[in-house]
């Protein structure tokens, strides 16, 4: 008769932690080949799972092995139908038309893909991205607390008894005071049961009484010693925990205006895409403002920012001013840390570029944490502006702004490849930055 | 059900299994293979376990219990998609060199599968790795748990002490190493047993904890003096040079190692060295529990134990283990040593049952005696893969397997079949096959030669090349690349034919970019 043992219910998933370990090892690998993909496909797609080709740097397990075209060798085969000794057989040429009849074309390891999940994929995807200065304001001033689990209390509400903990305290006092087990009482009722069922006898007349009376003792213990008291309850005990007030709010503007085509109004989207997701990603408690302009500007939820068409003139400053009126109304910079991210073609009126310059100057970059322009241009105009400072109206306003205030940063998209770079640009962690704060 | 199964004599009916079902028949395939085989065995313990478990016992190369690293990670990815493809099925069974013998079953499998799966690992495995010489003298079988269990916690302890990374550096370069990390020639030292690990270890702290750098500044002794004028020679034997065993050599004379590293080196090569027989016997290991299973349930089946359907199922899946496709199927990967192992097992059965003229000739000591168990218990006990097909491949079983040797000039442009199954070619064959399961010598042959630990520190290596195959570039310079990480100075590796002793080229780590 062998052991056996279910092992079904043991914990699955024992080889996670080799899973972690080979994921760190190949990091580099893998974040490369997933921004290529998505430098490639569509930019919502990150948001899923992704099969990625097996990284081959730093993950191969070298060992002394033969040269696979050196010396001589014999192979010894089954199935000879037609050979006889001394015939010669051409080898199998470069193009591989072996048809796997040999033992030396057997399919790699190398050649395989895995899936990593969801959360793998963001992970190494906004690695080092992070919005600059999240945590500037009144860290002092504290407005909202989160219940955590701290140990135990005897006091408590019912719905949050710790059964495992209540039934070791009883179970304890039950041992300590000896209270009588079921077991007892049953070994003596069985007793008087098989006494009783005899026919009477001497020691029976006085087993019986003897027994009952015991019975009797043991029934008054059980009664006074309760199973479950009212000491052994424990409740599970939680402590409000204060947690920094950390709110940011991230406004989202962007030209739909005529003179942005369908590839302006494209990129204009995947940036904003992009930021969305890293928003919702890293921070659960950031809130973002989707604000659209024409000649006019309005507030707009996710899906009509992102989906829905509309054209018009173009006055930049509108949107500007909507952002203000929606801060001025909602976000008290006192209390919000305050971000934007502007995408426009840069056509605008020059005396509109002038109000954008004051709206920024005066009101706008005093309360902002961070403030990021992005151009989207012609792929023609990016041979020729380059990384000058010449360029559209709005650019060349915008100029004077960056360098006026340091948390004003521009950058010029012409190809969806670029997205992905000026992005990494605008937010990566600035550690210079998050100083002079 | 049950009874029903009773009374028809049947010891199971339906696909369904359950404990009650699975130790009935355990009992009763062992009586029978105790009084009908003469097996002996570990006593077993059979768990049950689910795809998923099933594939992590895969990628922690089939132990149950293994230390953390990230290659197993990559195993486990890579078999994990095959089996999710369907491009491979998972093992039925998985059972391990163990005392008990610990045996998985998947719970996947049916009734029938689960008897079949019984005969084969938890008798015909279990037996071989009992009764056999290699594995009786090589590893440890009651040892092997605890110490699989303490390496991973010192593992597991040393990645808390000294940072992952540093970890994964020493195991990576071990593992590079893990085939050269064997004893070929003499036995390997046992697995100490916890207490003396303890001492050892203990020792080594107290090493560090009392190091005086005083003690550094002390004039060398006379010996000292007279012990460097001994030689080159006197220097080798000091060392116990030449060296196969490159673990083994760098964890005991690194002059760049700290004890913790030594302890993991350790281990690594305790791994590799309880894992060689299986490499050796891999044809008759599989040989003999297939046979095993084969023998059994056709016992069973004609003493009316097993029913129809049940033999039908069993019998299916007998032969897709043991299908051996020719040279030019596309299926062909090789000599399947399920089938080849069965195949000689069964011709040996017949040598001794039914012998032909052939086989009085070739094997005069087995043919007609009669007493097949007694020639096999013999032959698993002791012979590995290469001797036991240099013994007892028949001419029979060549022409049955149309067996042929191709031989391969890596500059020729042609394969020139040498020999076929006619009666030239039967010896060549029949040693053609067996060299090519004798695992030592097919391996590298690299040894430590010379070092001069006064001098330039550099450790020479040598590599015999037998039959002009040299190493790949690529995989040699990145081992090379580990083994200086573990010897702390520069490395050099000589090929030298091995016939004519002339020096084919030197590769040293100065001349490796980093």
């Amino acid at each position: 008769m062998p052991i056996f043992i279910d092992r079904r219910l043991n914990p699955k998933d024992k080889s996670l932690g080799n899973r972690q370990r080979f994921l760190r090892r190949a990091r580099e690998e893998l974040k490369r080949s997933i921004r290529d993909r998505i430098r490639s496909g569509r930019i919502a797609e990150v948001d899923r799972e992704h099969a990625v080709p097996m990284p081959q740097k730093d993950t191969s397990e070298p060992a002394f092995n033969d040269a696979r075209d050196s010396g001589r060798r014999q192979h010894i085969l089954p199935g000879n139908r037609t050979f006889s000794p001394g015939d010669l057989i051409p080898k199998p040429g470069e193009s591989g038309d072996a048809g796997g009849s040999s033992p030396w074309n057997k399919p790699s390891e190398d050649d395989f893909r895995f899936v990593l999940s969801r959360e793998e994929v963001l992970d190494l995807f906004f690695e080092d991205l992070e919005l600059p200065d999240l945590v500037k304001l009144n860290l002092k001033q504290i407005l909202s607390f989160k219940s955590k689990r701290a140990g135990f209390a005897a006091t408590g509400s019912p719905t949050n008894i710790n059964v495992g903990r209540t039934m070791r305290n009883s179970h304890g006092r039950r041992i300590a005071l000896g209270r009588p087990k079921q077991a007892e009482l049953d070994a003596i009722f069985e007793q008087l049961a098989m006494l009783e069922s005899e026919p009477p006898s001497a020691t029976a007349r006085e087993r019986i009484p003897a027994l009952r009376e015991e019975l009797e003792r043991l029934e008054r213990r059980r009664r006074r010693i309760a199973y479950v008291d009212p000491v052994d309850i424990r409740f599970n005990r939680f402590d409000p925990r204060p947690l920094p007030n950390a709110s940011a709010v991230m406004f989202c503007l962007m030209d739909v205006s005529g003179s942005m085509g369908e590839r302006e109004k494209d990129l204009a989207k995947r940036f904003f895409v992009l930021l969305h997701l890293f928003l919702t990603r890293r921070y659960e408690r950031t809130e973002i403002v989707f604000i659209r302009h024409t000649h006019e500007a309005q507030e707009v939820d996710e899906h009509t920012f992102f989906y829905h068409t509309q054209s018009g003139g173009t006055i930049v400053s509108t949107a500007l001013a909507e952002m203000h009126r929606i801060i001025e109304q909602r976000y008290p910079a006192a209390e919000w840390n305050i971000y934007a991210a502007q995408a426009s073609d840069g056509d605008n009126f020059a005396t509109d570029s002038e109000r954008c310059i004051k709206l920024l100057d005066g009101k706008l970059m005093r309360l902002c944490q961070y403030f990021a322009y992005v151009e989207i241009i012609d792929e023609r105009e990016s041979h020729i502006f380059g990384s000058t400072d010449n360029g559209t109206s709005l650019w060349r306003a915008y100029s004077a702004v960056e360098q006026k205030w340091p948390n004003f940063q521009m950058r010029r998209i012409a190809a969806p490849a670029d997205i992905y770079p000026v992005f990494r640009q605008l937010f990566a962690r600035q550690p210079a930055l998050r100083k002079m704060a | 059900m049950i009874r029903q199964a009773n009374k028809s004599g049947l010891l199971f009916s339906g696909s369904d299994w359950d404990f009650k079902k699975l130790s009935r028949v355990y009992d009763e395939i062992e009586a029978l293979a105790i009084e009908e085989l003469r097996l002996d065995t570990y006593p077993v313990q059979m768990e049950i376990i689910s795809s998923e478990q099933m594939l992590d016992a895969y990628s922690s190369v089939g132990m149950p219990l293994m230390y953390r690293h990230w290659s197993f990670g990559k195993h486990f990815l890579y078999n994990e998609l095959l089996y999710r493809k369907g491009g491979r099925g998972l093992a039925y069974e998985l059972v391990i060199n163990s005392n008990p013998c610990i045996v998985y079953l998947m719970e996947e499998n049916t009734m029938a599968l689960q008897a079949l799966v019984t005969a084969h690992a938890a008798l015909g495995h279990n037996h071989f790795f009992k009764n056999n010489h290699l594995f009786r003298q090589w590893t440890d079988a009651g040892g092997i748990l605890s110490y699989l269990d303490f390496a991973k916690g010192y593992i597991a302890r040393c990645e808390e002490q000294h940072g992952l990374a540093a970890v994964e550096a020493i195991l990576d370069s071990a593992h590079a190493l893990m085939g050269q990390g064997v004893f070929r020639y003499h036995r390997p030292p046992k697995l100490s047993s916890e207490r003396q690990r303890e001492g050892l270890r203990e020792r080594l702290e107290y090493e560090e904890r009392s190091y005086n750098d005083l003690w550094r500044t002390l004039p060398p002794s006379q010996e000292a003096d007279k012990a460097e004028a001994k030689g080159v020679a006197e220097r080798k034997k000091a060392l116990n040079l030449p060296e196969e065993n490159l673990l083994y050599f760098l964890e005991k004379n690194s002059l760049v190692l700290e004890p913790w590293q030594r302890e993991i080196i350790r281990i690594v090569r305790a791994v590799a060295q309880y894992f060689y027989p299986q490499r050796q016997t891999q044809v008759m290991n599989e040989g003999c529990a297939t046979f095993v299973h084969y023998t059994l349930m056709n016992m069973l089946f004609d003493r009316g134990r097993i029913g129809e359907g049940a033999m039908l199922e069993i019998l299916r899946n007998h032969s897709n283990v043991i299908f051996q496709p020719a040279f030019d199927d596309p299926r062909f990967s090789g000599i399947n040593p399920y089938a080849l192992g069965l195949d000689m097992m069964q011709d040996i059965q017949r040598i001794a049952t039914v012998p032909t003229a052939e086989d009085r000739d070739w094997f005069p000591d087995i043919a007609g005696r009669g007493d097949w168990r007694e020639i096999l218990l013999d032959a698993w006990a002791n012979h590995r893969d290469e001797s036991f097909i240099r013994q007892y491949l028949s001419p029979a079983l060549i022409r049955k397997w149309r067996l042929f040797v191709l031989a391969d000039g890596a500059d020729e442009p042609h394969f020139e079949v040498s020999s076929i199954h006619n009666e030239r070619g039967y010896d060549k064959i029949r040693s053609a096959l067996a060299n090519s399961y004798d695992v030592g010598a097919n391996r590298p042959d690299i040894q430590v030669i010379d070092v001069d630990l006064l001098g330039d520190r550099q450790l020479r290596l040598q590599h015999r090349v037998k039959d002009g195959i040299v190493l790949d570039e690529g995989s040699r310079d990145s081992t090379l690349r580990h083994v200086r990480s573990l010897w702390g100075y520069e490395v050099s590796l000589v090929a030298v034919d091995a016939q004519t002793g002339t020096m084919i080229h030197e590769r040293s780590t100065s001349q490796i970019a980093e």
